[in-house]
Parts: C-alpha cells; structure tokens; sequence
C-alpha cells in the first residue's frame, strides 16, 4: 500500500514537472516571450529593460529554475489589466465558478442517474431510446451554442431570467443547464452500462429467484453498487467543470475563472493565461492522485496489480 | 487517467438512425457538407465577405422585412448568412479533418514507438501523454491560441497538438498485445529491423483502431474550433467560420436576431452529430474489442 502510494506520488511530481516545463517552452520556444509578458505597446528599449529585468537574457536552466521557484512561493506574477497579483485574481474567481459547477453537477446528475437507469431497466424500449437521443445532443451541441439559445428563448422572448451576470438563484439556471447537459450525458451513458453490469450478477440473479419484487431488486440491491463508477466519475467531473466553463462563462459574463481566461486572452494579460492553465493542469494532476489512491484503498486488486 | 472522464462516445448503438445497419443518414449528410465546401464558390448566392451595410440584419426570407435576395438574412455587416455559412463548411471541414489526420499520425506513431520500444522509451512518452491529457484541453488549446496567433493554419497545428494524446494511449495499449503475437515473433526470428517490425506488422494491425479514433475525435475538433473562433482566439474575423459567426450573432441577440444565433449552431451540430454516429458505426464494424464497451 505505502510503495503503491509513494508510486502515484511519484508519477504526480512527475506529471506537475512536465506541466510546468510544456507551458515554460511553450512560451519561450514559439517567439519572444517579451512580446508575451509585457504589456502591449511597451517601446522598444522598454523591452530590452525588462528583458534584463525578467532574466530573459539568462541560459534556459536558469530561468526555469526560477520559474519554478516563484511559484513554489505561490508568486505567479501581476496582471497588467488588473495590476494585482494573478493569484489573488484567481482565487476571488474560484467561488464562482464552483457555485457553477456545483449546480450543473446537480443538474446533470438529478437527470443523468434517473434516466440511465431507466434506459438500463428498459433496455430498446422507449425510454432507451429517448436516453439516447438526450444523450447523443448533449454530446453533439456546442455548449456555447446551448447557452445562447437559452438566452435567445428565455431572455429575450419569454423575458423569464436573466441573460448575464450572477448574484441570484436565476442567474445560475441557464449557464449550469448548459454546461451540464453535456455531462449529463456522460453520466447517463455510465448509469446504463454499470447497472446492466450489475443486474447480470449472481447476486442479483439470487435476489430474483428469492423472490423479491423487482422493483426492490433494483432500488435495493443493483443501484448501490451500480452507482459507485456514476460517483466517481462525478467526483472527476466536478473538478473539470471548473475547468473547462470558459465558453458556458464567456456567453452569460459568468465571473468564474473560465471568464478570467477569456479576459486573459481578450487583454492580451499573458500571466493570467499562464497561471489560469497551470492551476487547472495541477488541480487535475491531483484529483487524479486522490481518485487513484482512494480507489487502492478500497479494491485491494488495484494495489496489487500496479 | 483521463479515461475515467466524460468521454465523447456513446458506448451503445442508435439504430434509428440507420437503414440496413449502415448509417445512411449520417453518412449523407457529411457527404453533402463536404461538397458543399468543395464547391462553395458556385453555390453561395453573395460574398461571404462583403456585405452592404444598408441590408443589415436583414431576417430571413420567409419572415416580415425579409427578401428572396438574401434567403437566410444577413449579419450586422448586411453579409449573407446563407453564404457565409457554405463558406463556413469549407473552413469546419478543412480545419477538422486535417487537425484529426495530423493528430492521428502523431498520436499513432508515438503510440506504436511507446508500445513496441518499451523501457524507458514507453516511461518518458507516457508520462507526457499523460500530463497532456491532465489539461483540459480546450485550456490548453486556447493557451497554445494565446502564444501562436489567430490563423487557420494554427488552428489546424494547435487542435494537432492537443488531440493526439488519445491515439497515443490507446495504440500502446494494443500494441502491447501485438507485441507478444506469433508473427511479431517469427518476424524478430527472421531477422526484420525493429523499425521494419513497426511499419510493416504493427502499424497495418493498429490501423482501423485509428481510424475510430479519428472519426469520434472528428466532431471533437469540429466544436473545438468552433469554440476557439468563438472566443476570438480560432479563425480571424472577416473569414466565415461558423464559430466566428456566433460570435457576430451575440451582437444581435438581445434584438431578437434569432437566425443569425440558430442557423451557425445547427450546421456545426449537424456535422458533430453525423461524425459521432458514424464514428459509433466505424467502432463496431472495425473495431471487434470494442464492441463489448
């Protein structure tokens, strides 16, 4: 268990090294980084200044090193827009941008499980198919282009919520339909197939020969084992909802960090881009190394196979 | 790792979309789509570029104040949506299939030296597939955005580079089974250079699971796009991307402009959703594996 452990930490310090070393050359490789980290319109001498001043002029080992060292010290540089450190930007944007991803995993769950197993208990009939099809255009839409659609139907014909911003319950609504129709989706599609799983067991088998009504067989004994894959996922979807609401975000003036992104790249504010895809890169390099060590500690097979 | 996440198949059949089991519809639609961006120039009524400026936001023909010059009505540059939409074709399709092809062959060959070289090889190629594929990558991609440069030939290079994580994870995995088949061996006994091994015994094996892939990752790259355009970091504005024009369609929305938000969005749906059903399709004829999923 402890070797299993120091393992997964080891390929986690490894995967959080490369993450820092892609996004470093990226920057450094494709152009003059200076162009990047200054702000626009700077003159040309002003460059040469804080080229020195940056240590852009120092051998490449050099600069990583303090690359690294910096954000070790949690420093991931200033905004130019915004003129504070990015970090601070960061986390004033992350409440938001949780309270997102939190309704739209409500939402995609509250639809995704019920309708999943229903699919899985009424296999080709009706409700399948029906399943499929919310599936397939969960899978299929643009969630942009969900968000706008909503706001066209809901805000500007019926007048019903609100087309953008936050601070209410309303105005939480739409941005979480959108963004979650598409993991409800997911989680529909691994409802499905767990339960089918389960309901071909032995023990479920023996629950139907028992006797028991089959209603019972299924809410009793199929649904809590078949629901343990549906939550972890859930778990790691959680995580990349966060992540991933730059566009949802971006189309309801959302002020959760996908936003912050968008705001990066429309200011041209290099360190903002930088720092917003380096934590997101981490934080899922760890939910990972938690789901993995999480799951070594209840299936003792996985610990012994690594 | 990232397996475990949302993934973009739908891991079961969807009969009604087919006719004597091959997907007729789908098919038919991305054919036309296809020929639709071939001849773009002959078929689209107006320049998709140009507009005049006292035919703005024009509604489409069939509703009041709507003329039969423009059929689909026009954005806030008085542009034809009907042509920038066949226009848009042209840029989905090429941007889309290239970044899948490209991305493909990366993936694919890095897939295939992990799988077969093993060792160290395997170790340091992995780690990176899998710190690749910790970033979401549409963060990632509008990250590379950012450093590149809005062209369409970035586009095609930053969508390549962030997609070619999967081929790669899943071609090892395979690999590593063909690895200890028979003709492998008996290939190794009759003295064929590793690389010989790879290109002629590995590669034609893998092939079809590519090839999956590719068509499930090809509405994948499409939305990609699509959002990246919309963001204002993909396709540079005046050129008709159909992410770009949803952007355009933004301005108008509060006014009720319904047909320059709705029409854009149901093209690029239109040609996720025939790739996806294709792709479920392609997965169960070639792919005998992966038919159990």
């Amino acid at each position: 268990m402890k070797k299993f452990i120091l393992q997964r930490l080891m390929y986690s310090l490894i995967s959080l090294f490369l993450l820092s070393l892609t996004i470093f050359l990226f920057v450094r490789l494709t152009g003059d980084p200076t162009v990047l980290l200054v702000e626009p319109g700077a003159s040309k001498d002003d460059m040469a200044m804080i080229r020195q001043q940056l240590g852009l002029d120092r051998p490449l080992y050099v600069q990583y090193a303090t690359f690294v060292a910096d954000m070790a010290r949690g420093e991931f540089g200033k905004s130019f827009y915004y003129r504070t450190p990015v970090l601070e930007l960061y986390m004033s944007r992350l409440p938001s941008s949780l309270l997102l991803a939190a309704a739209a995993m409500v939402f995609s769950l509250v639809i995704g499980i019920p309708s999943g197993i229903l699919a899985a208990v009424k296999v080709g009939k009706f409700w399948d198919n029906a399943g499929k099809i919310f599936a397939l255009l969960g899978l299929s839409m643009p969630q942009f282009w969900v968000g706008l659609l909503l706001i066209l139907f809901f805000s500007v014909y019926l007048g019903w919520l609100p087309s953008s911003g936050s601070g209410t319950i309303w105005h939480v609504i739409m941005p979480a339909f959108a963004l979650g129709w598409f993991f409800a989706a997911a989680h529909m599609r691994i409802t499905r197939s767990s339960m089918l799983e389960v309901l071909g067991s032995e023990y479920v088998k023996l629950a139907r020969l028992k006797g028991l009504p089959e209603k019972r067989v299924i809410v009793k004994h199929a649904l809590k084992n078949a629901l343990i894959p549906v939550l972890t996922l859930a778990g790691i979807n959680l995580v990349l909802m966060v992540n991933v609401a730059v566009v949802v975000e971006t189309v309801f003036a959302w002020p959760g960090i996908g936003r912050l992104l968008y705001e990066g790249i429309a200011f041209r504010d290099f360190p903002v881009v930088q720092t917003t895809v380096l934590l997101s890169g981490s934080m899922i390099v760890v939910v990972n190394l938690i789901v993995d060590v999480l799951y070594a500690v209840i299936d003792p097979r996985i610990r012994l196979g690594a | 790792m990232a397996s475990r996440a949302a993934t973009l198949t739908l891991g079961w059949t969807l009969a009604p979309f087919r006719i004597k089991g091959f997907p007729w519809i789908p098919v038919s639609i991305l054919v036309g789509l296809a020929l639709i961006a071939i001849f773009a120039d002959v078929l689209a009524p107006h320049s998709a570029e140009v507009g005049s400026l006292g035919a703005r936001f024009k509604p489409p023909a069939w509703q009041q104040g709507g003329t039969s010059q423009f059929l689909l009505g026009t954005d806030h540059l008085g542009r034809d949506v009907l042509s920038r939409l066949i226009f848009g074709a042209r840029v989905s399709m090429v941007v889309g299939l290239l970044a899948v092809f490209v991305a493909g062959s990366i993936g694919t060959a890095l897939g295939i030296l992990s799988g077969y070289m093993g060792k160290w090889t395997d170790q340091v190629l992995m780690r990176i597939t899998d710190t690749w594929l910790a970033i979401p990558a549409l963060t990632f991609a509008i990250f590379l955005a950012a450093i590149l440069g809005p062209s369409e030939m970035n586009i095609v290079i930053i969508l390549s580079a962030v997609y070619w994580t999967r081929y790669a994870r899943v071609i090892r995995g395979e690999v590593l089974s063909l690895r200890e088949r028979e003709f492998v061996r008996l290939a190794i006994v009759a003295g064929c250079s590793k690389w010989t091994i790879m290109k002629r015994h590995i590669l034609p094996n893998v092939l079809n699971t590519a090839i999956v892939i590719a068509s499930l990752q090809l509405g994948v790259v499409i939305v990609a796009e699509a959002a990246l355009s919309f963001l204002g970091v993909g396709v540079p504005p005046p050129k008709p991307a159909w992410g770009l024009m949803l952007a355009d369609g933004k301005k108008g929305l509060m006014a009720g402009y319904w047909w320059l938000t709705v029409t854009p969005g149901m093209c690029i749906m239109m040609m996720v959703l025939s790739a996806n059903l294709l792709g479920d399709w392609l997965r169960v004829k070639l792919d005998p594996q992966l038919r159990q999923l």
